[in-house]
């Protein structure tokens, strides 16, 4: 297959992942996640973004079904639960990679081998390879990063139509992280995967992800194309004296001595002492990341301005 | 074929370096027409960069009448961008040796040299802001090209 066919495949049918009025409150009242709406097309690589806690790793494990909504919905491939047939299609590589301890490296993949019906051997067998693990090595005795490689091994064998990596490249070494990132890229221009991968570190996805979803205390702050979101944003720097911002639309105002900077939500550059410039990702997020949702705000607003 | 080398940092956006780059590489003859370009795939497995930002590059050359895609065999080079008029054996670019001598025997060092023609560069393309972009990149290597030859 061409990569443009595997592009054009991806748009039609039903987005990879819809969330309607989305919550999961874990025991003691704590609301990991809440009002969550946001669709993520098939065929992106979608980056989860927030600080530790945000609600990132919740939002993954709803995708893989390994716990339920408590509110809400969250439909994969336009299920709203589980059936055989998502399953099937979805892979899912939690922060724990739980895998068998006392299983070699061969037995493992043999697993995944017997477990999955459209199994592809040489994928698997390629990624564990380009880690020169040892297939009798026992999983128990390995590395927090070859783990991680026997696991991102296991979730490309199965040939999964959407991908979930939770935190996937943090105990790699650089070289790794690149190559197995690349790993992911290419299936992904192959085979029009949809991938969600989570991060803190924010230039790992700087240049991989084609669509945004930004958690902050539970909510969604920010769905949508990197580069349609950065559109829509100023970063100001001028003289702090006497400084009137267009009103209603500062992300962020910081004062640094006589110089301020702001992060403003307008496709337009502002007129005034300002040098106004489109964002950085880095420096967007980090703004965003900076500033705490006021208690009354709803996620789904700033949402679907930005998604337009 | 060609391989794409991808700076995060440089504050140019990815599919830009990979147009950039393209384009580069068709001036200096490292592409030539029929050459194919790299898949998608091959590009993104090196350089772990989103597949749709590779598609999204080359179909912005499609658009300017560089690479044509063959369905089922890939992206491959319509024409080149190899100017025979700055060849080496060409008059301009003797003509543009000859000046330099004569700048550095009126006194002017490498620095001196360069930006002056950055200036002459910059104030004869500054009318017709659509030319100026496509031409950013010509200033730059031939600012850098002209005066590093006669001290060879």
């Amino acid at each position: 297959m061409t990569d443009a066919t595997a592009a054009t495949q991806a748009i039609s049918g039903p987005p990879a992942i819809e969330a309607v009025g989305l919550g999961k409150r874990y025991r003691g009242d704590r609301w990991a996640l809440r009002d969550c709406e946001f669709t993520v097309p098939a065929g992106r690589i979608c980056g989860v973004v927030g600080a530790n806690g945000a609600g990132k790793s919740t939002l993954l494990t709803l995708a893989a079904r390994l716990i339920e909504p408590t509110e809400g919905e969250l439909r994969v491939f336009g299920e709203a639960s589980s059936t055989p047939e998502t399953r099937a299609r979805v892979a899912c590589v939690t922060q724990e990679k739980p895998l068998y301890p006392s299983f070699t490296v061969a037995g493992t993949l043999r697993m995944g081998r017997e477990l999955n019906p459209g199994w592809d051997e040489e994928a698997a067998q390629r990624v564990v390879d380009m880690g020169e693990l040892r297939l009798d090595a026992r999983v128990g005795s390995l590395s927090g990063g070859q783990r991680t490689r026997v696991a991102l091994a296991l979730a490309l064998g199965k040939r999964a139509d959407l991908l979930l990596l939770d935190e996937p490249m943090s105990d790699l070494d650089p070289l790794a992280r690149h190559e197995l990132m690349g790993v992911l890229m290419a299936e992904a221009a192959e085979r029009g995967t949809t991938i969600l991968v989570s991060s803190h570190i924010l230039p790992e996805l700087d240049g991989v992800m084609d669509h945004l979803l930004l958690v902050q205390a539970g909510r969604i702050r920010l769905s949508g194309d990197p580069e349609e979101i950065l559109d829509s944003h100023q970063l100001l720097t001028g003289i702090a004296e006497g400084a009137e911002l267009p009103a209603g639309t500062a992300v962020e105002r910081r004062v640094r001595g006589r110089q301020v900077t702001a992060l403003l939500r307008t496709g337009e550059p502002v007129d005034g002492p300002w040098e106004s410039v489109r964002p950085s990702l880095e420096e967007l997020l980090l703004a965003y990341l900076r500033t705490p949702l006021p208690p009354s705000a709803t996620a789904t607003a700033p949402d679907r301005e930005a998604a337009a | 074929m060609i391989e794409y080398r991808i700076e995060r940092r440089s504050g140019v956006s990815t599919y830009q370096q990979i147009v950039q780059q393209t384009k580069q590489a068709l001036r200096l003859g490292v592409l030539q027409p029929g050459d194919k370009l790299p898949t998608a795939r091959e590009v993104v497995e090196q350089t772990a960069i989103n597949p749709n930002t590779v598609l999204k590059a080359y179909r912005e050359l499609e658009r300017e009448g560089l690479v044509e895609p063959r369905p089922g065999l890939g992206t491959f080079v319509r024409r080149s961008l190899a100017r025979p008029e700055a060849a080496a054996d060409g008059p301009l670019r003797a003509g543009l040796v000859e000046w330099v001598d004569e700048a550095r025997t009126a006194g002017l060092d490498r620095e001196d040299i360069s930006a002056l023609m950055t200036s002459v560069l910059e104030q004869r393309f500054r009318t017709g802001v659509t030319g100026s972009t496509g031409s950013a990149g010509d200033t730059g290597a031939a600012g850098s090209t002209g005066p590093a030859d006669p001290a060879a």
